[in-house]
């Protein structure tokens, strides 16, 4: 069996890679990972993106943030290395509440309303949803195989998924 | 007086921020030397400025299973104050409090989970008034949150905090050591960058 290679995603980051490269991202909490694969030409992309709306924010710099500009950017660096937008499948994972703050602002909801944002903007570019593991109040590390799409999914206690 | 920058902080902002650290971590570890009874040694504040990618890293890893008990900061200084623990030294403290030997691989009861909330409970606050003794400044702590979950799971909390204003996240981090039975932990203390002024001029440093 050859020696897969394991290709970090960090925070507010994004990577690709071709068959049989894995892209993962470690301890997704509120934030949301987007996932997205060409089967045709086996080309995997994953963003790990903190924050809804680029729009919101005034500094905007750092597109893998933001959930609008990192699906985008992602798309882009898949096209250089030879997907076509046009058979791109996602998959999603992430966006817990990761403690159940009761003050009224935002930050309770954040990870629901990337997951939302999210569906949004796959809607728009119509790119399908073909599995999500997401919400409730857990960490989840993501591993995207590049070889066959496979999203799996592993929490604290709970084993490991695939989607 | 304009705004400071989590991406532009110059040395005297560090020194005050690890003062910060040092002060409120010492009360904080005296107090929990209180609770065991037993010495507690901290180490020197870290303030940590991290890319965003760095983050899940500080506590050994974003995949690390740690205990983190965590408080949303209001009044004047406004932000989040954690007490992280790993697994095993989250036992021990627990037994220790309670009295019971020692077993590694026993699940935390109900009762466990409520004792570490409340150790986590004392020493947030004892850090807190600390600071807000020294700056006579307000702060206001939440009840305790706990998860049980990965490190860069609970850090991304606060981490999008930071990346609503900048792309770098500022922890206050001091670790405390327990040297006979090896607990070991984190107080992080998680400043938002608009209350940090408020600091400097409560300190009468603010230029």
């Amino acid at each position: 069996m050859s020696q897969k290679q394991m290709i970090k995603v960090g925070m507010a980051d994004l990577n690709t890679s071709k068959e049989p490269g894995i892209l993962t991202t470690l301890g997704l909490g509120s934030c949301v990972g987007i996932t997205l694969y060409d089967p045709i030409e086996k080309i995997g992309g994953l963003t790990h993106a903190m924050l809804p709306d680029s729009t919101q924010i005034r500094d905007n710099k750092n597109k893998a943030k933001f959930v609008d500009t990192g699906t985008l950017q992602l798309i882009d660096q898949m096209i250089k290395i030879g997907a076509k937008q046009h058979r791109l499948v996602a998959k999603l994972a992430g966006g817990a509440q990761m403690f159940a703050f009761q003050k009224s602002n935002d930050l309770m909801r954040i990870g629901e309303r990337n997951v939302i944002a999210a569906k949004k903007i796959l809607q728009e570019l119509k790119i399908p949803i073909l599995a999500e593991d997401t919400g409730l109040n857990y960490g989840r590390t993501i591993e995207l195989h590049t070889e066959n799409g496979v999203l799996l999914v592993k929490a604290i206690g709970k084993g490991v998924k695939e989607i | 007086m304009s705004e400071i920058h989590v991406d532009h902080l110059n040395t005297f902002h560090l020194d005050v921020l690890r003062e910060i650290g040092n002060i409120g971590s010492g009360n904080a570890t005296t107090a929990l030397a209180k609770l065991i009874n037993k010495k507690v040694d901290m180490g020197v504040p870290k303030v940590n400025i991290l890319e965003f990618k760095d983050v899940a890293d500080i506590l050994g890893g974003a995949d690390t299973e740690v205990i983190g008990i965590v408080f949303d900061l209001s009044g004047d200084i406004t932000g989040m104050m954690m007490f992280v623990l790993d697994q095993r030294s989250a036992r021990i403290l627990v037994n220790l409090l309670m009295g019971r030997e020692i077993h590694e691989d026993e699940v935390f009861t109900d009762i466990d989970l409520s004792a570490l909330q409340e150790i986590g409970n004392i020493l947030a606050g004892s850090y807190l008034s600390s600071l807000a003794g020294l700056t006579h400044l307000k702060i206001a702590p939440s009840i305790p949150y706990m998860a049980q979950d990965m490190a860069g799971a609970i850090l991304s909390v606060p981490a999008i905090e930071f990346g609503k204003v900048g792309d770098k996240a500022l922890f206050i981090e001091t670790e405390f050591i327990e040297g006979k039975d090896q607990v070991s932990g984190y107080f992080i203390l998680i400043p938002e960058m608009k209350s940090f002024h408020k600091i400097l001029e409560a300190l009468g440093v603010s230029k």
